[in-house]
C-alpha cells in the first residue's frame, strides 16, 4: 500500500509552539482524569477501605485479567457541573478484558455521594448498556448505590431515558443472549434492588451487600417495623432464603474471582468478521501529532498528516484522491484491524459529499468499519452551491452514514460545527464511540458567526424601527454571546454532558481505536440496506 | 575372555547414569532396573533398555537381589554393575550372581563378607600389618561392659552399628552420661537400617581428618592404589566436599599410605574397585605415623570422579575390564598425580532448617557445560536427574555431584566458586549456597581441614539469610511481568492481534499501574509498578527507591533485567504465587499476594504442628490431653532415614492427635495441635 509522505517541518517554530502548547493540554486532561480518579476524596475513601471494601477502580483492576486494560467511558462525566462534587458522575464504567473476553462494567462509586444517581449518572449507565448492546458486550455490574439521588428526582426518575430504563435494558438484553452479572458489593436500595434482581447470576458479599425494595428508614416510617440492613436484605437473607442471589462472598476479592469464574464458563466465542494482520507502528511518531494540530480551529492543515500518523505502517489507499478533495476517504488499518477512513480536509461541497457517500458505500460491501475523523466547518453556503443542489448531496452522505451498518467511530480532532457533524457521523448518528481530541470544538456553529447572525438579525430589527446600532453597541451585543459560544463549545463543556465517550490523548487514538475495533467484532457484521438516495 | 556385550546396572540415579557412559563408551550395551517412582527417571531413559524390579520402596525394589538377577537373565546381561549403596556391598547378592554363570561387577563374595563387619575387617588389618585406631570390636553387647569398655579407651569414643555404613548407626560420645542415650540411638538406627543392632566401640579423634585411598586389584594378583581423596568436610558423618589429592600430604606420608592400603587390599585377595579410609590426626599436622585403618569399601565410592580427574583414569571402564578378566590397564609406577580435583554434592536439603531433606519438583535444574579434556574448563556434572523430575522421599535426595578439576587447588576452588554460582536450581531448597560458603571460606582455603570443620564454621557457612532488600524485591516483580508478558497470547481465534491481549494495565489518559504485594519471611512489601508509554516502567520501592525498569526472559527462562541501566540476571522460579529469586549471591523465597486467591476458609487450626517433611512415625511420645512445656518431645519422625525429633514449641494442651506410630505422613499434614494456655 502507498506511504503517506509528510510535509512537516519539525523543527519549525510553529510545530514547537504547537507542540508545547498541547503537550499542555494533554497535561491538563491527565491532571484532571487524575483529581477525578480520586473519587469522593480522602474522607470518604478511607471511610470506604475501613469498612474492608475495596476502592472502585481497584475492584476494577481485580475483575480484569491481570494487567488487561480497560478503556474507560465518559470519564469526566460531570465535570465542572454540581461545584464539582460528583466526579466521573458517581460511577466508572468502561470496557474490560474478563477471562479472556470484553465485557461492560458498570460500577459504581460510592465514595462519591453514595454512589447515587444523578442526572450524568443515569446517562452514563445507559451509554454504558448501548454499548454493550451495540457491541454484544456481557454486562458485569459492581453495584453500590443508594439508588436515585433523592432531589434530583425529577432528573433521574420520570423520563424514557432515566433510571428505569437501566432494567428495561438489563431485560431486553437478557432476551438477547447478552449476559447480565451483578456483583452486590454495597447497597442496593429501591430501584437499585432490580439491578441484581434483573441480572442473570448476582453474586453478593456478606455483611456489606444488601438489597431491599425499601431500606431500613422507609420500613420504619412505612410500618414502624425496626429492621437491621444485614436482616433485611444481607447476603445471608438472599443466599439462603430469599433466592435473589445466587452466589454468596465473604469479601470484595472472592466476589470479585466468583465474578470472573461466570464470566468464564459463559461460553460465547468472538464471531469471524475482519481480516486482521499484525499491528505495525506508523512510519512517524504520533507524538508528533502535538506539533501538528494548531492552537486555532480555523486554521487548515493536511489531515493525511494526521492519517500519516495514526494507521499501521502510515499506508493508506486514497480513494478518488483528485475528487472532492475536502474530504479525504481511503482504505488504512489501525492495531492491524482494516478501516475506511473519512476525514474532513475542508469544506464540505457536493463533490465531497458525493465521494463519501459513495467510499461509506464500498465499506458497507466489504464490511470494513468506518473511522470519521471530524473538523467540519459545515457544508458550503450560497447561491451557487444550493442551486447545484448541495442539500440533496448533502443528504446523500447523511443518508449513508445513518444507514450503513458497519461499525463506525468518530473521532472529532478540530470542529464540528453545523449539520457538518451529522454529515461526519456526530453522535446522533450512532457511531459505536465518539472521542474528543482536547483540540475539538463543538457548537451549533462558530462562535463569531453566531454572534454575527444574531448582529445581522438585531441590526435588521433596529433599521426597520429606524434607529442608529453603533459599532460599539454591535460589539457590546456580540461579546456575551461569543463568550458563551466560546464556553459551550469547549470539549469539558460536551463531554461533562455525554455528548462523546470521553476526551482522547491524541498519541492513544490507535491504541483506542484498537481496543473499540476489537469490542466492536464481538457482534457480528451485518449487510447494509441504505435508504433512498436523493439523486 | 572378552569384554562384556550387555550389562545390567542394579542402581538409579547419577551413579546409574554415570555406568551407562562409560559402557556405551566401550560400546557395550546396558540394561536399567527401575522401580515404580524411577519409570521415568533419566537412567531409564539412557539405557538401551529397562526392566521394572518392583514398588517405590528400596525394600521392594532396588534391594530384591532376585528381582534384579531375573532382569538380568530376562535382557541376557552378562555381568552386573551394582553402583553405591543398595546392593552393592552384599555378598549373597555377589555369590548369587555368580551361581547364575553371570559376574558381578566388583570383589569377590568373600572379600566383601571379610570387610562388612568392622571389628573382623579390622582385625585382619591388625594381622596384615595396618595401624588401627584403638577400641572394642567385641561381641558382648550388654549396655554396662559397652560403657566399661568406652571408659577403658577414654572419652570421647565413638558408638558406631557393626553393620553400619554411611553414618547410620554412629554416636559420638563425650562423657560417660551421655553413653546410655547415645547406645539406644546408635542400636535402633542400626537395627532400622541393617537389621543388625550390635556395635562397636572407638577412641574418637579430636582433630581427625578422613583420608581414604583408592585401590584396585585385578584376578592376576595385581594390585595399585590411585592415591588419596580427603573427605574431611563432612557434616553428621556425611561427606558434603571431597577433594584429591589430600592438601599438605607429605610424599612419605603419600607412599605409607598407599602402601598400607595395596597391604590391606592382598590380605583379602582383593579385586576390583575398593577404597581403604583412613583416619589422620592431624592435631599436630599430617604425619607418616599418625593415620588410622577405619574400613574398607568394597566398591566404587560417589567420590571417585575426583580421582578419576587427578589420574586420567575412567574408573568405571577399570572395573568392567577387571571384571571382565582383564590385567589391570596400569601398574603404579605408570599412575601419577595431575592438578587438583574438588567434588560438591549438591543435595536437595534445608541448611536453614537443619539440613531437613527437601522433597519436589526440580522446576529448574541448569549447569554450566563442563569440558574436563585438554584446555577445558575443568567442570564435570555427575547427576541422575534432569529439569521437570522429582526429588522423592524415597532414595538419596542428591541431586548432582558437582566436579571440577584445576592445575592446582587454588585454580580448582575458583572453578567450583564459579560452578556453584552459575548452578540454578528452583523447585525445591538446596544446599549449593551453604557449599559456596564452604569452598570460599577462608580456612577452606587454607586447606585447615577436619571433619569438625563445619561445626566449628557453622556461623559462617550459614549466615543469616540475607534481607529481601529493594533489588529482589524489584526483580520478582519483574519476573510476574515478564512472565505474564511471555504468556500473553491471543484470547480469540477469529481476533489474534487483539490489543486486548496486552499486559501493561491501559489506562485511558494515564499510565497504566498496578501495586504487587509480597510476603517475605512475614514481612510484607509493596512494590508499585507504573508502565511507561513507550515499553519499560518504573518500580517504586519500599526502601524508598524508584527504578526505571525492564526485563525479559531469555530463551532458558532465565530474567534479564535492567534496573537503572545496570544489567542484572537472576533466576526466578515460581510455583503458584510462591517465587524464589536465585542469584549468585543467594537465594530468596517470596509469597506473591493474591487477594483473588484469598483463602476463604476462615477457620484455620490453631496451634497446629505440621510435618516437616514426609516420613514415617516411629514414635508418638504424647497424647490428647497431655500438658507439654515448651521443647517437650512429642513425636519421633523417620524420613529418609534420618530421625527429626518434633518438639512442642511452646507450652499448652495436646490435642487433635490423629496419628498413631508407623503411620506414613505426608510434608504438611497436621500431626497434632497445642493449645497454649490461658
Amino acid at each position: 500500500m502507498p506511504v503517506l509522505k509528510s510535509e512537516i517541518n519539525t523543527r519549525s517554530d510553529a510545530f514547537k509552539a504547537n507542540a508545547t502548547h498541547w503537550r499542555d493540554e494533554i497535561a491538563r486532561l491527565k491532571d484532571r482524569v487524575a483529581e477525578i480518579k480520586q473519587g469522593g476524596g480522602e474522607r470518604s475513601r478511607l471511610r470506604h477501605l475501613e469498612r474492608g471494601k475495596m476502592l472502585p477502580r481497584e475492584r476494577i483492576r481485580a475483575l480484569v485479567d491481570p494487567g488487561a486494560p480497560f478503556l474507560e467511558l465518559n470519564q469526566l462525566a460531570a465535570w465542572g457541573q454540581y461545584d464539582g462534587e460528583v466526579p466521573s458522575g458517581g460511577i466508572i464504567t468502561g470496557i474490560g478484558r474478563i477471562c479472556g473476553r470484553e465485557c461492560i462494567i458498570i460500577c459504581n462509586d460510592a465514595t462519591v455521594k453514595g454512589g447515587t444517581y444523578y442526572r450524568e449518572t443515569v446517562k452514563k449507565h445507559l451509554r454504558a448498556q448501548e454499548v454493550a448492546l451495540e457491541n454484544n458486550l456481557p454486562c458485569i455490574s459492581l453495584v453500590d448505590s443508594g439508588g436515585a439521588n433523592l432531589p434530583q428526582w425529577p432528573d433521574v426518575f420520570p423520563d424514557r431515558e432515566h433510571f428505569g430504563r437501566i432494567f428495561y435494558n438489563q431485560a431486553n438484553m437478557s432476551a438477547r443472549g447478552i449476559p447480565q452479572i451483578a456483583v452486590v458489593m454495597g447497597s442496593c436500595t429501591a430501584g437499585g434492588a432490580y439491578v441484581p434482581a434483573m441480572s442473570d447470576d448476582a453474586i453478593i458479599v456478606r455483611q456489606q451487600g444488601t438489597i431491599f425494595l425499601g431500606g431500613p428508614p422507609l420500613v420504619k416510617a412505612a410500618t414502624g417495623e425496626v429492621v437491621s440492613a444485614e436482616d433485611l436484605g444481607g447476603a445471608d437473607v438472599h443466599s439462603r432464603t430469599s433466592g435473589v442471589t445466587d452466589h454468596y462472598a465473604v469479601n470484595d476479592a472472592h466476589a470479585l474471582a466468583m465474578a470472573r469464574n461466570i464470566v468464564a464458563n459463559l461460553n460465547r466465542i468472538k464471531p469471524p468478521s475482519l481480516e486482521c494482520t499484525a499491528p505495525v507502528a506508523p512510519a512517524f511518531d504520533p507524538e508528533e501529532l502535538y506539533g501538528i494540530l494548531p492552537r486555532d480551529v480555523r486554521q487548515p492543515y493536511d489531515v493525511r498528516e494526521l492519517i500519516a500518523r495514526m494507521v499501521d505502517g502510515s499506508e493508506f489507499d486514497e480513494f478518488k484522491k483528485l475528487y472532492g478533495q475536502t474530504l479525504v476517504c481511503g482504505f488504512a488499518r489501525i492495531m492491524g484491524y482494516p478501516v475506511g477512513i473519512v476525514a474532513n480536509n475542508g469544506i464540505l461541497f457536493s463533490e465531497s459529499s458525493k465521494k463519501g457517500a459513495h467510499f461509506i458505500e464500498l465499506c458497507s460491501q466489504r464490511h470494513v468499519p468506518l473511522l470519521f475523523l471530524q473538523n467540519i466547518s459545515g457544508f458550503m453556503v450560497g447561491r451557487k452551491y444550493e442551486s447545484g443542489g448541495i442539500a440533496k448531496d448533502g443528504a446523500k452522505l447523511v443518508t449513508a452514514v445513518a444507514t450503513t451498518k458497519v461499525p463506525k467511530f468518530t473521532m472529532v480532532v478540530g470542529g464540528s460545527y453545523g449539520a457538518g457533524n451529522y454529515g461526519m457521523c456526530g453522535r446522533s448518528y450512532s457511531p459505536r464511540f465518539l472521542w474528543m481530541w482536547p483540540s475539538a470544538r463543538l457548537a451549533l456553529m462558530g462562535s463569531e458567526q453566531a454572534a454575527g447572525v444574531l448582529a445581522t438579525v438585531t441590526r435588521a430589527n433596529y433599521e426597520r424601527q429606524g434607529k442608529e446600532w453603533s459599532a460599539d453597541e454591535e460589539k457590546t451585543f456580540k461579546q456575551p454571546i461569543i463568550d458563551q459560544f466560546e464556553e459551550q463549545s469547549d470539549p469539558y463543556f460536551a463531554t461533562s454532558r455525554l455528548w462523546d465517550d470521553g476526551l482522547l490523548d491524541p498519541v492513544d487514538s490507535r491504541m483506542t481505536m484498537g481496543l473499540a475495533l476489537s469490542a466492536a467484532i464481538n457482534k457480528p457484521l451485518e449487510d447494509t440496506s441504505f435508504g433512498v438516495f436523493r439523486m | 575372555m572378552a569384554l562384556f556385550d550387555k550389562i545390567l546396572i542394579a542402581n538409579r540415579g547419577e551413579i546409574a547414569c554415570r555406568v551407562i557412559r562409560t559402557a556405551r563408551h566401550m560400546g557395550i550395551r546396558t540394561v536399567a532396573v527401575h522401580s515404580d517412582a524411577d519409570a521415568n527417571a533419566m537412567h531409564v531413559a539412557m539405557a538401551d533398555e529397562a526392566v521394572r524390579i518392583g514398588e517405590s520402596e528400596v525394600t521392594r525394589s532396588y534391594l530384591l537381589a532376585d528381582r534384579v538377577l531375573d532382569a538380568a537373565k530376562r535382557t541376557g546381561a552378562q555381568a552386573i554393575h551394582p553402583g553405591y549403596g543398595f546392593l552393592s556391598e552384599n555378598a549373597a547378592f555377589a555369590e548369587a550372581i555368580a551361581a547364575a554363570g553371570l559376574t558381578f561387577i566388583g570383589p569377590s563374595a568373600d572379600s566383601i563378607r571379610r570387610m562388612g563387619l568392622k571389628d573382623a575387617a579390622k582385625a585382619i588389618m591388625v594381622d596384615a600389618g595396618v595401624p588401627v585406631v584403638p577400641g572394642y570390636h567385641g561381641k558382648g553387647q550388654d549396655p554396662a561392659d559397652l560403657a566399661a569398655e568406652a571408659e577403658k579407651i577414654g572419652y570421647p569414643v565413638l558408638i558406631k552399628a557393626v553393620a553400619g555404613g554411611g553414618g547410620k548407626g554412629m554416636r559420638q560420645v563425650h562423657k560417660a552420661d551421655d553413653f546410655a542415650k547415645a547406645l539406644e540411638g546408635a542400636m535402633r538406627e542400626g537395627k532400622n537400617a541393617f537389621g543388625d543392632e550390635r556395635v562397636l566401640i572407638e577412641k574418637y579423634l579430636v582433630k581427625p581428618r578422613h583420608i581414604e585411598v583408592q585401590v584396585f586389584g585385578d584376578t592376576h594378583g595385581n594390585a595399585v592404589h590411585l592415591f588419596e581423596r580427603d573427605c574431611s568436610i563432612q557434616r553428621r558423618h556425611q561427606k558434603v566436599i571431597e577433594e584429591a589429592p589430600a592438601p599438605d600430604m607429605p610424599p612419605e606420608m603419600r607412599k605409607a599410605m598407599g602402601e598400607a592400603a595395596v597391604a590391606a587390599a592382598r590380605a583379602i585377595d582383593y579385586h576390583g574397585a575398593g577404597t581403604i579410609e583412613f583416619i589422620a590426626d592431624v592435631s599436630d599436622g599430617l604425619s607418616p605415623d599418625r593415620f588410622y585403618f577405619m574400613e574398607m569399601n568394597t566398591r566404587l565410592q560417589v567420590e571417585h570422579p575426583v580421582t578419576e580427574l587427578i589420574t586420567g583414569q575412567d574408573l568405571v571402564e577399570w572395573q568392567i575390564r577387571v571384571a571382565s578378566g582383564e590385567p589391570l590397564p596400569l601398574a603404579q609406577e605408570d599412575l601419577s598425580i595431575n592438578g587438583h580435583a574438588l567434588e560438591a554434592r549438591l543435595y536437595a536439603e534445608n541448611p536453614d532448617r537443619m539440613f531437613l531433606p527437601a522433597t519436589g519438583k526440580l522446576t529448574r535444574l541448569r549447569f554450566p557445560d563442563g569440558d574436563t579434556g585438554p584446555g577445558g574448563n575443568g567442570l564435570r556434572v555427575d547427576t541422575g536427574v534432569r529439569e521437570g523430575d522429582s526429588v522423592t522421599p524415597f532414595y538419596d535426595p542428591m541431586i548432582a555431584k558437582l566436579i571440577v578439576h584445576g592445575k592446582d587447588r587454588a585454580e580448582a576452588i575458583r572453578r567450583m566458586a564459579g560452578l556453584l554460582e552459575r548452578t540454578r536450581v528452583a523447585g525445591l531448597v538446596t544446599n549449593v549456597f551453604f557449599l559456596k560458603q564452604l569452598v570460599t571460606h577462608p580456612a577452606f582455603d587454607a586447606a585447615d581441614l577436619d571433619t569438625g570443620f563445619i561445626e566449628r564454621f557453622t556461623d559462617d557457612l550459614l549466615p543469616p539469610p540475607a534481607e529481601t532488600d529493594d533489588t529482589v524485591l524489584a526483580l520478582a516483580t519483574l519476573s510476574v511481568i515478564a512472565e505474564r508478558q511471555a504468556a500473553a497470547s491471543s484470547a480469540h481465534v477469529n481476533d489474534p492481534y487483539s490489543p486486548w491481549d496486552s499486559v501493561v494495565g491501559w489506562r485511558l489518559n494515564d499510565d497504566g499501574r498496578e501495586v504487587m504485594t509480597f510476603v517475605a519471611k512475614d514481612t510484607t512489601a509493596e512494590v508499585a509498578v507504573r508502565y511507561s508509554r513507550g515499553g519499560g516502567m518504573v518500580l517504586d520501592l519500599p526502601g524508598g527507591t524508584s527504578v526505571m525498569a525492564d526485563a525479559q526472559l531469555d530463551a532458558s527462562g532465565e530474567l534479564m533485567a535492567r534496573l537503572d541501566g545496570h544489567r542484572v540476571n537472576a533466576l526466578v522460579a515460581r510455583d503458584g504465587n510462591s517465587l524464589t529469586v536465585l542469584r549468585e549471591t543467594g537465594q530468596w523465597k517470596l509469597e506473591l499476594v493474591d487477594p483473588m486467591d484469598a483463602d476463604m476458609d476462615d477457620a484455620q487450626a490453631g496451634g497446629a504442628i505440621t510435618a516437616p517433611l514426609p516420613g514415617k512415625l516411629i514414635r508418638v511420645m504424647t497424647a490428647d490431653g497431655q500438658k507439654v512445656k515448651k521443647g517437650d518431645a512429642l513425636l519421633i519422625l523417620e524420613a529418609m532415614k534420618m530421625e527429626h525429633t518434633i518438639s512442642a514449641p511452646h507450652a499448652g494442651t495436646v490435642s487433635a492427635m490423629s496419628f498413631a506410630e508407623g503411620d506414613q505422613v505426608e510434608e504438611g499434614t497436621v500431626l497434632l495441635a497445642i493449645e497454649a494456655e490461658g
